[in-house]
């Protein structure tokens, strides 16, 4: 703490400007239990509450209905139905294709078919267990390739990215090798469930305080279900418990049944589903199958390369375009692809709509990328590093990706080198070789695996934020930006770029709430875009208000602009040094707006879908990963013994926030390949919906010896918030490593020879049967 | 003479001692917190007890004095609480506000981010440093079993374990206030029944083990509540009413241990991590196996008897204890009878239990001098999973190396916890080696015919349930054939 025992700040330096490793603002109320979430508020008098009913059929026609006992229930008030929803469709991309409550037909075991609203929860949970529902009973497909045999349709256009001629580099290829993956999805699990509290104002207003990642989005929605003008609607979001993209649209469907039964009762009304109907009844990362098609030299690179990506994208098409859009630009990765021919097909199934989830489809494009990378090393018996080398897009020359952007921040060679001999890579390869040697049992594998992910929103107007900051004639200042909190650190940040840009303390800047009543038009916090945006958004407004005070001390002390410096917690004018509270006193008394708001928009950036040309991404964050593991042959259990990562983070605004992303994401990342499985019984009902079923890594799975170093070299390019680069998703990919060197293990039993095509998650029973496999084939 | 009865609930909530009346036998701990006494620092994560993130101390009486141990409070009911202390993380950071030291250490290594698992963190790492401050890598994993976080990758959390380790916990609120908490409760606690009638029914907490068999006798219906761990779920996921309910974890006499020379006889109310230090130094391989069922919360709540009288085919604790040879004892009214452990699961959900009749207590003989004995468990996730397969594994060797007997105990692989006696008899009477393993193995698919669930294929659990003959035989012969993540833990076989 840099306050003076006098209690003045010091005018030498400020406490949490940029680049700092300051704790999350929230860090003290989180431990003490006082960070206060939707579920601690205090309610208004009378707030009544809604709980959902879930089909339980994954596609049939709803032939009745009959709520007459749930009606009749204890406590309960109101039982909404689709017939009570006005504008029954909460699509994102307003397509009509996703009903706030089913109406007549349900397509997937679990969509919510009605709303119980009761004076608690607990009531309105018993009566939502009595409907009498029939169904009569349709064809439903739950996976992904059972969908395209039973000629299922898109749920939205699908993506083709072509550059050169990927036919003819494949008949002319040196070698050439067909292979298919399965890929899983995911549950978010945040440890929050969603939640939201509707309290109904005068006229047509509402206020909804929503755990969601885009308040913007739910007012919109909440106002077309409620008929309202968006200026009717309010949405408040200080903090969620986790998001990772769960949170993104699938909060709309809460936000919109507590609202519609707030305005029809005139009563607050919070809704929170058990964890159970939570995960039932919300979209997760989408699963995807992959089919590609490779030609390559001697050498392992790659010549030309036709891919076909499928996405299990659920009953609606929620975010499912652009999501397999993304996978589609990150099969690449950081390899050059001369010739290439890529296709999406974003499968309606009968499941829940999968949505955005950390990555956002990049994870798994990326991940058929590395899987092609593997099996040419297994095919040519070379370690697929030395393959990955020969592949990486260059400098200056074979830097152009299949969506025609050029690669002109590319340094992973230098990540990847560094990496190398930190970790010690090649002779720890040799030495688990070597053990593998002489172990019956026991295997082990090693792998190290790059990301290139690449930054902004793929739908360019998204890539705007807005900002509003208030300067208080104490001194003190009241931050807001469209960005929301859900855990990332994004509002430490953001103070932090406020503290510098008026080179005041962080204790100065207090941290408000997400309202759309406040910045007006926000886009989602997704796309690890959060401090680019609402940072740049922030110093915008903090330099339209530095500029009025700049001009102010010209005009009020008689001194030119140079004169006049923003210095630590005081303003220096001449040889004058004021303290920035009094400084602050006189501009307010010579009645100067204190008060500015703020807009970003990312330059440079546009994106033609139809061509499948463009420049989508700002720029590209890198990062590497090696780790290792060990796995028992005779029962596919296995466990990550070290994992090694060098991140580009560019410039970091936090390095200890920073360094929590990381780590934090590529546990999770880890958790996606291996224990967390999403499994579908024959009348397509989600069987893993709870962490009693559905299992994320522990502290006992994180990697046992866990290296993580931010590249602190690394600067951004282009013209970011400081020079520092996004952090929320590229190192979840990192996790790829985990993925290959669990598929080296296994493929040792059988001399390394054949590559084991492991399916994700890597579970204990899909590595035993690959090593079953493989030592039947060997 | 008969028990006096009362009807209110006695505890200490932080520094208040509380009494309430007609509680609903289905109010959860987490419920009553956060709706009655708006202490809303206490999080619902999963409302199974599997996420943690509702997790709190409670403080009991006992032989040893008073032990705060961590629970999960979703699935704790609160009649189970009569004479506990029960603390919340409300109760941790100074009056004036100062963080306290797990506290302090969460912050300082960046030990939060969304926030939402965080209080029933600081609660479990409070609990492990009241207990050993200075506990290493495996303990610190150990204890955060039954917390997830889905934001840290938990690598900062086991940082600040460490750092509060360094500070001595000897000023700490609860232990300097442990004689004045102990006098309270002992107060609290007058040696009656416990009677509260609510609109959701009857909860008795009886007064004894004769008492509880009045009251079984009384109410053969009755659900009988020790840890909640299973009964929990009937209630928060499939709202189930489980009145008459009778609630059992008061009752000392249930939670003794026994040691002869043959045996151990465990109380039907020992829980997991009361019977862990004798079962693993009689039985020192099931350690691992104890080590991984839920996690420390789940343990320090869920009781043997309980785990063997709810019948599931997946109990983690009958497979070993069938292995060994265990018997259980079981009462109604005055009325006690043994049988064999096997004997008692007959078919899917149905035990040899009649109404009113409870568990009392298993008896586990200790093998014989030169048996070899193991058992694995085989899951999805290491640790806090529900098993695919627990295997176990016990052989009696002559001196020149036959196998005289035999006792391999399944779960997972039938509708109960099953012996496999084709690969049993096929064992007995040849030599200890790899060719009778080998022709051993194939006789389980006539023992065995599983089931594919989420947790495995039926194709995976054969195969693994072969494989994990292999692996006893293997470690018999002295090679190292598991995946540990910390060998210096594991037990010799």
């Amino acid at each position: 703490m840099l306050t003076r025992a006098d209690g003045r700040r010091s005018s030498t330096e400020i406490s949490g400007g940029v680049h700092t490793p300051r704790p999350h603002d929230s860090a003290h109320k989180h431990v003490t239990g006082t960070a206060e979430y939707i579920d601690d508020m205090m309610v208004p008098a009378g707030t009544l509450h809604a709980y959902l009913g879930l089909s339980e059929r994954a596609h049939a026609d709803i032939t009745s209905m009959d709520l007459d006992a749930v009606r009749a229930a204890p406590g309960v008030v109101e039982v909404l139905t689709a017939a009570d929803i006005l504008h029954n469709d909460i699509s994102p991309t307003h397509r009509d294709d996703e009903p706030v409550l089913a109406d007549g037909v349900c397509e997937f075991y679990g969509q919510p078919i009605f709303a119980v609203i009761a004076e608690t929860r607990e009531a309105a949970r018993h009566a939502s267990m009595l409907a009498k529902v029939e169904y009569a009973d349709k064809p439903h497909k739950t996976d992904v390739i059972d969908a395209m045999e039973a000629d299922y349709p898109h749920v939205t256009d699908p993506l083709k990215l072509e550059r050169g001629n990927a036919q003819d580099a494949l008949g002319s290829a040196p070698n050439r090798l067909k292979s298919e993956m399965r890929i899983g999805g995911q549950d978010h699990f945040y440890l929050e469930s969603h939640i939201a509290l509707a309290v109904p104002g005068e006229d047509d207003e509402v206020t909804v305080y929503s755990s969601t990642q885009h308040p913007t989005e739910v007012q919109h929605m909440v106002a077309a279900v409620t008929n309202a003008p968006s200026n009717a609607v309010t949405v408040i979001a200080r903090r969620m418990g986790g998001g990772f993209g769960g949170k993104e649209t699938q909060g709309n469907q809460f936000a919109a049944i507590a609202a519609v039964a707030a305005k029809r009762l005139n009563r607050a009304v919070k809704i929170r589903p058990d964890r159970d109907d939570d995960m039932i009844a919300t979209g997760k990362r989408h699963d995807f199958h992959i089919a590609f098609d490779v030609g390559f030299d001697d050498d392992g690179r790659i010549e030309g390369l036709e891919a076909l990506l499928a996405a299990r994208c659920g009953f609606s098409s929620d975010l499912s375009g652009p999501v397999t859009d993304r996978a589609m630009f990150h099969v690449d990765n950081c390899y050059y692809l001369p010739n290439v021919l890529l296709q999406s097909r974003p499968m309606k199934t009968n499941t829940v709509s999968n949505t955005a989830f950390r990555g956002f489809g990049g994870p798994q494009g990326l991940l058929c990328g590395e899987r092609i990378i593997e099996e040419i090393a297994y095919a040519l018996g070379k370690d697929p590093l030395q393959v990955r080398k020969a592949n990486f897009y260059g400098l200056g020359e074979r830097n152009l990706t299949p969506y025609h952007q050029t690669v002109e921040d590319n340094i992973i060679a230098r990540i990847v080198g560094e990496l190398e001999a930190s970790s010690d890579y090649h002779a720890r390869r040799k030495a688990i070789v070597e053990f593998n040697r002489t172990s019956r049992v026991i295997r082990k594998g090693i792998a190290l695996t790059p990301v290139k992910f690449g930054i902004s929103f793929t739908a360019t107007w998204y890539n705007q934020a807005g900002s509003l900051v208030h300067v208080y004639q104490d001194g003190s200042i009241h931050l807001n930006h469209g960005g929301t909190e859900m855990g990332q650190g994004l509002n430490t940040k953001v103070a932090q770029v406020v503290a510098e840009e008026f080179q005041v303390d962080l204790e100065t800047i207090r941290i408000t709430a997400t309202s759309t009543g406040k910045v007006p038009n926000t886009s989602a916090t997704a796309a690890s875009t959060g401090s680019d945006l609402n940072g740049m958004a922030a110093a915008n407004a903090c330099q339209q208000i530095k500029t009025r005070l700049v001009a102010f001390a010209c005009e009020h002390f008689g001194v030119p602009e140079n004169q006049v410096a923003f210095v630590p917690n005081h303003v220096r004018v001449g040889n004058q040094l004021i303290a920035f509270p009094d400084f602050i006193k006189k501009a307010y008394m010579a009645r100067i707006q204190l008060s500015a708001a703020g807009f970003y928009k990312t330059p440079k950036i546009h994106w033609d879908r139809a061509k499948g040309q463009g420049r989508p991404f700002f720029y590209y964050a890198y990062g590497a990963a090696v780790s290792e593991v060990s796995i028992d042959t005779l029962t596919g259990e296995n466990q990550v013994d070290r994992v090694d990562i060098l991140q580009d983070v560019g410039n970091s605004l936090n390095p200890a926030i920073d360094m929590g992303q990381v780590q934090g994401a590529f546990v999770q990342g880890m958790g996606w390949l291996t224990t967390e499985e999403l499994w579908w019984d024959e009348n397509g009902r989600l069987r893993t919906h709870a962490p009693s079923t559905y299992k994320i890594p522990l502290a006992s799975d994180k990697p046992k010896e866990f290296n993580v170093t931010l590249a602190g070299w690394s600067t951004n390019k282009e013209r970011t918030i400081r020079r520092s680069k996004a952090v929320g998703e590229p190192p979840f990919m990192l996790a790829n490593s985990v993925l290959e060197a669990l598929s080296m293990a296994t493929a040792s039993v059988a001399g390394y020879r054949i590559c084991p095509r492991l399916d994700a998650p890597a579970t204990p029973e899909r590595i035993l049967m690959a090593v079953e496999r493989l030592k039947a084939e060997r | 003479m008969p028990a006096a009865v009362r009807n209110e609930l006695r505890f200490m909530l932080n520094g208040d001692v509380m009494r309430i009346e007609g509680a609903s036998p289905t109010l959860t701990l987490l419920d009553f917190l956060r709706l009655e006494r708006l202490l809303t620092g206490t999080k619902e994560g999963c409302a199974e007890g599997d996420c943690g993130a509702c997790t709190v101390l409670v403080g009991r009486v006992g032989p040893n004095g008073l032990i705060y141990e961590t629970v999960n409070a979703c699935i704790r009911f609160m009649a189970s609480l009569d004479g506990c202390h029960i603390v919340t993380i409300e109760n941790l950071a100074d009056a004036n506000g100062a963080l306290h030291p797990v506290q302090k250490a969460m912050v300082d290594c960046h030990g939060s981010q969304c926030g939402f698992c965080t209080p029933g963190i600081v609660m479990s790492l409070y609990s492990l440093w009241l207990d050993a401050p200075d506990a290493d890598g495996p303990r610190i994993e150990k204890t955060l079993q039954g917390n997830l976080c889905r934001c840290t990758g938990y690598e900062p959390i086991l940082d600040a374990a460490r750092a509060v380790g360094k500070i001595s916990n000897s000023e700490d609120k609860l232990n300097a206030t442990r004689t004045d908490v102990m006098r309270e409760l002992s107060a609290l606690l007058d040696g009656s029944r416990l009677e509260m009638q609510s609109e959701a029914g009857l909860s008795i907490v009886p007064a004894s083990v004769d008492d509880l068999a009045k009251v079984l006798e009384q109410h053969p219906e009755a659900t009988v509540v020790a840890g909640a761990t299973d009964v929990g779920l009937w209630v928060t996921k499939h709202m189930r009413a489980i009145a008459p309910a009778v609630f059992v974890g008061n009752l000392t006499e249930l939670q003794t241990i026994e040691e002869d020379e043959d045996g151990l006889t465990i109380g039907a109310g020992v829980t997991y991590t009361h019977a862990y230090e004798a079962l693993s130094r009689c039985f020192p391989t099931m350690s691992v196996l104890w080590d991984r069922i839920g996690g420390e919360q789940v343990r320090n709540m869920g009781t043997i008897g309980g785990n063997i009288a709810n019948g599931s085919p997946i109990g983690d604790t009958p497979p070993p204890f069938i292995a060994l040879g265990a018997r259980l004892t079981l009462q109604k009214g005055k009325r006690t009878r043994t049988i064999d452990l096997e004997d008692f699961f007959i078919d899917y959900g149905k035990q040899d239990r009649e109404p009113g009749e409870f568990v009392r207590s298993i008896y586990v003989p200790k093998p014989n001098k030169g048996d070899r004995f193991a058992v694995y468990k085989i899951s999805k996730r290491r640790d806090e999973d529900i098993s695919a397969v627990c295997a176990a594994f016990r052989i009696s060797l002559d001196k020149a190396g036959t196998v005289t007997n035999a006792r391999l105990a399944f779960g997972g692989m039938a509708a109960t916890p099953k012996r496999a006696n084709a690969v049993e008899n096929a064992l007995i009477g040849q030599p200890w080696d790899e060719s009778t393993v080998e022709t051993a193995v194939a006789l389980f698919e006539r023992d065995f015919a599983p089931l594919t669930d989420w947790r495995a294929s039926a194709e995976y659990r054969m195969l693994t349930t072969k494989n994990l003959l292999r692996r006893f035989y293997l470690e018999s012969q002295g090679e190292a054939v598991q995946v540990v993540r910390h060998p210096e833990t594991m037990a010799e076989a």
